[in-house]
């Protein structure tokens, strides 16, 4: 059993590094692909071979980007299975699905296209040639939209019923998977962010030309573009961050309270926009769990519920109950879910000894069809995966990693939309070459866009922790029968191989940039 | 035939032809293989890398959509197979991963590890990717030590008694390659895709030094082919199948893939038709005709496809138990539902579509052969 735990945290941990290095490299490509589409236009539009050398120039970035991206990803898909065989059997049925249409309607979009865009420039038409760059963009952004339904259906499980005959959950709506509004949320705050993320790596890498004095013309026609676009997704990254909120406060509460270090829910409760938090063996039971803070009155409320006086449920009441705001302790649950799967243990049991009066009595007990059937559904098997928890702290994932990525998030979030909103100004005035402090703020706006962007996704998984699926089958029985040992060895050899790569990217793309346009490839 | 089963015969014959054209585009690994056999120059090797180069994402994202497909459909064998036998589709996954970097990287300045270790890797990819991938095939025909219990989640005490899908000796796939006739299907496959690489060549490179290397090459490897791949299909007619009866219960059957061949004729004049193709091609190639990789290309994709029928159709398991017989997988019990199988069947019609700018753009990329000229005048290369 120990070992079990053991692969289990090595899985996590494998998982956690493969998707880290994975993201590191998908959010420039798929807002890069846009800008380089858009600038690809204005050379079909204008005929001026400067656009065309920009575009060029940009794209080569992009390659070197995306191959990495590309090696990365497909580690993520087989891992599934590799490290999390029980979690793929039991919603296979669901998230297989999204899988398979990303592949087929949006990587081989992706792959088919790329290779007319790099190389595509004398071979084929003009119009061929920007089409192709258009879809390469979009090819990259439909498969964002199919694994982002996938992973929102992970922190939102809809569209499905658990199955007796084959154990587990199967799909019975594909428009509430794909149409979930935390899939809808998740992918336009997950684009948006990425398109603001590549506008500031535009920006970034444009700005120092001008420290350099040199590329000036292209310079300063990428910030043009880039800086728009950025700031228009930037301010649309806070309105579905926003909106994000709102429903996380509805369907993953507990994710909302750790993020917000809130124990005891309250109404009208604040939001911390910064604090310190006490660590927890310094907290006192129903103290002040802050160093310091600095609050905005019911703010939290009004983000979560649109109403300022609403009630926010905090860490314990969501741990030991609210009997006045009507939340069941996890004690409860875990007890109901103990039911669901002693049900299961019961029918296993009926089937080995032919016991067909049993087998009946369970069978009917999973009939959503039936009354009683629709009964244990709702008031037992909704809590299945509380069944397999030890004790009901269990729930709360850790909370500072939650409190401090989120405020990384969303402060350098609004550092963004300040910077890029001087930059579009002083560079529509002409003026941005002198203000060589914004230069550098959006030079250092490069790489605190990619910790800001890490954040978000810590906080989304660390969030939903222990739940691989939220409510439905914590991480601790969603595991592959490997030994910790294999696990771990692999997670080290991942991570040595990924770095090392990463070094290798980091080199060529600085070398790239220093190069410049006007250098042979 | 209801509903349910006509969608997964559906399922298992598209996962097959995506599988089908993965083996095909293994052109590209097996290209990368030969890349020292072949170009005696830096020039020639570059010729070769940016001829692949082209088409390695076709190949790449074929493999992805592969396992895709076959989450979606056969969730079961998914979390089964990969879930057990890990060490060989880790190892697979890691030949991919420093493919993917190779051709963008290999020459790029301040790539920090230099041009022959991304030509290393290029190499790793291109002999162990196409071996490893025809030796866990196999592993359909022969089965694989696992059994699969879902009423396992029930054990409610925790640890690994709760995992359903449960491998049964600790070599966890790397067994399948210590078995001679899985060996033999990897090593065909190997072979195969070398012999279609040296068919690309001559199609899409305009030097004849080099298509004459190629074709010269092509025969060994063809004959190499030939001899593994008749060794796994003569010793396949005679090994025993598993097969579910009507209620699902899984039995020996002597001889089943001998018998598929015979129950199902439209397969195996699939089949036929695929190798008879295969072989045409290597004729021509052999005589230095440009369009033999298109025979080629074909007639795999038609072998490969009616040997991965005979595998799942005909109520055969396509991946025995060797521990326990009642877990062998066959279509039947390890399909997604009814629902998800009929929306997926809807999604699968954009796959004539995506063929469809597959082909048109492959056409108007390969109109022109790449020459060393084409190299020498920039832009961006590999």
């Amino acid at each position: 059993m120990t070992d079990y735990l053991h692969t289990v945290d090595w899985s996590r941990a494998q998982f956690a590094l493969t998707a880290i290095y994975h993201w590191l490299f998908v959010p420039l490509t798929l807002g890069l692909g846009f800008l380089i589409a858009l600038m690809e236009t204005r050379y079909v539009r204008t005929g001026d071979p400067f656009w065309k050398r920009t575009t060029k120039f940009w794209m080569r970035l992009f390659g070197i980007n995306f191959a990495i991206g590309v090696a990365t990803g497909i580690i993520l898909e087989f891992e599934f299975g590799t490290n999390w065989s029980n979690y793929s059997h039991f919603v296979g049925d669901i998230f297989g699905a999204p899988l398979a249409i990303e592949g087929i309607m949006a990587f081989f979009m992706e792959s088919t296209f790329i290779a007319v865009m790099f190389f595509g420039w004398d071979k084929v038409s003009k119009r061929f040639h920007l089409a192709a760059t258009w879809l390469t963009a979009i090819g990259a952004n439909l498969s964002a939209v199919w694994i982002l339904v996938a992973n929102a259906w992970m922190q939102h499980p809809v569209g499905c019923t658990f199955n007796l005959d084959t154990v587990r959950n199967e799909m019975t709506s594909f428009c509430d998977v794909a149409f979930s509004p935390v899939a809808v949320d998740k992918f336009f705050h997950t684009v948006t962010s990425s398109f603001m993320l590549a506008a500031l790596f535009v920006v970034g890498v444009s700005a120092w030309y001008l420290l350099q004095g040199r590329e000036r013309r292209m310079a300063t026609a990428s910030i043009s573009m880039a800086s728009a676009f950025g700031l228009c997704f930037a301010l649309l990254t806070a309105l579905t961050g926003d909106r994000s909120g709102a429903v996380v406060a509805r369907v993953q509460p507990m994710k909302l309270a750790a993020m917000e270090a809130l124990y005891r829910g309250e109404e009208g409760a604040p939001l911390t926009v910064v604090g310190v938090l006490r660590p927890e063996q310094e907290r006192p039971l129903n103290g002040d769990p802050f160093y310091f803070s600095v609050d905005i009155p019911k703010m939290l409320s009004i983000m979560s519920f649109r109403d300022a006086d609403a009630y926010v449920p905090g860490i314990y009441d969501l741990v030991d109950g609210n009997e006045e705001h009507g939340i069941m302790p996890t004690a409860e649950k875990m007890a109901r879910g103990r039911r669901a799967v002693e049900e299961l243990a019961r029918y296993r049991a009926a089937l080995e000894t032919g016991d067909t009066v049993v087998q009946a009595e369970v069978r009917a007990l999973f009939d959503p069809a039936r009354p009683e059937g629709e009964a244990f559904l709702r008031d037992y098997f909704a809590y299945f995966g509380y069944g397999y928890l030890d004790a009901p702290g269990q729930i709360v994932p850790h909370v500072p990693t939650l409190f401090y990525s989120f405020r990384v998030m969303v402060g350098a979030g609004v550092l963004f939309i300040l910077v890029l909103a001087l930059v579009w100004w002083f560079n529509r005035r002409g003026e941005l070459e002198r203000r060589r402090w914004l230069l550098r703020t959006a030079i250092w706006c490069v790489p605190l866009a990619y910790i800001a962007s890490q954040a978000g996704w810590i906080l989304a998984e660390m969030g939903r922790q222990p739940w691989a699926i939220q409510e439905m089958m914590p991480v601790s029985v969603a595991a592959s029968k490997i030994p910790s040992g294999s696990v771990a060895t692999t997670f080290f050899l991942f991570l040595a191989l990924f770095t090392a790569l990463l070094v290798a990217e980091l080199s060529i793309m600085f070398r790239q940039i220093k190069l410049g346009p006007n250098d042979k490839e | 035939m209801d509903t349910l089963s006509f969608l997964q015969h559906y399922w298992w014959f598209i996962v097959s032809l995506l599988g089908a054209l993965l083996v095909f585009l293994l052109f590209v690994q097996g290209g990368q293989a030969q890349l020292y056999a072949l170009g005696r120059s830096e020039e020639e090797r570059n010729l070769l890398v940016n001829s692949l180069g082209r088409k390695w994402e076709l190949t790449f994202t074929t493999l992805v959509t592969f396992g895709g497909a076959f989450f979606a459909s056969f969730p079961l064998f998914y979390s089964t197979s990969f879930g057990g036998a890990c060490y060989v589709w880790l190892a697979i996954l890691l030949c991919f991963v420093v493919q993917a970097v190779s051709y963008e990287y290999r020459r790029k300045p301040a790539n920090v590890f230099g041009e022959k270790t991304f030509n290393l890797f290029l190499l790793i990819n291109g002999a162990l990717g196409p071996l490893l991938l025809g030796t866990a095939v196999s592993t359909l025909f022969t089965g694989a030590p696992f059994t699969v219990d879902r009423l396992n989640l029930a054990n409610a005490g925790g640890g690994s008694a709760v995992v359903i899908s449960q491998w049964t000796t600790p070599w966890h796939g790397l067994d399948a390659v210590g078995n001679v006739h899985n060996l033999a299907l990897g090593l065909a496959v190997a072979f195969l895709a070398m012999t279609l690489a040296c068919q690309y060549f001559m199609n899409d490179i305009d030097d004849a030094a080099l298509v004459e290397r190629a074709r010269r090459r092509m025969i060994p490897m063809a004959l190499l082919f030939l001899l593994c791949f008749v060794a796994w299909f003569l010793r396949l007619l005679f090994i025993d199948g598993y097969a579910a009866d009507a209620a699902g219960t899984i039995r020996m059957v002597p001889y089943k893939y001998a018998h598929n061949l015979a129950e199902m004729p439209c397969v195996t004049a699939l089949l036929l038709a695929g190798v008879v193709s295969v072989l045409w091609s290597f004729r021509r190639g052999a005589r230095g005709r440009r369009d033999a990789v298109w025979f080629g290309g074909a007639g795999t994709v038609a072998a490969v496809l009616g040997l991965l029928l005979l595998a799942g159709w005909n109520d055969t398991s396509y991946y025995p138990s060797l521990a326990d017989m009642q877990s062998s997988l066959t279509i039947r019990n390890s399909s997604s539902s009814l629902f998800t199988l009929r929306t997926m069947a809807w999604v699968s019609l954009f796959v004539p579509v995506v063929a469809g700018y597959i082909a048109y753009v492959w056409r108007a990329m390969n109109r022109r052969p790449l020459t060393r000229d084409e190299l020498r005048e920039g832009g961006h290369q590999y």
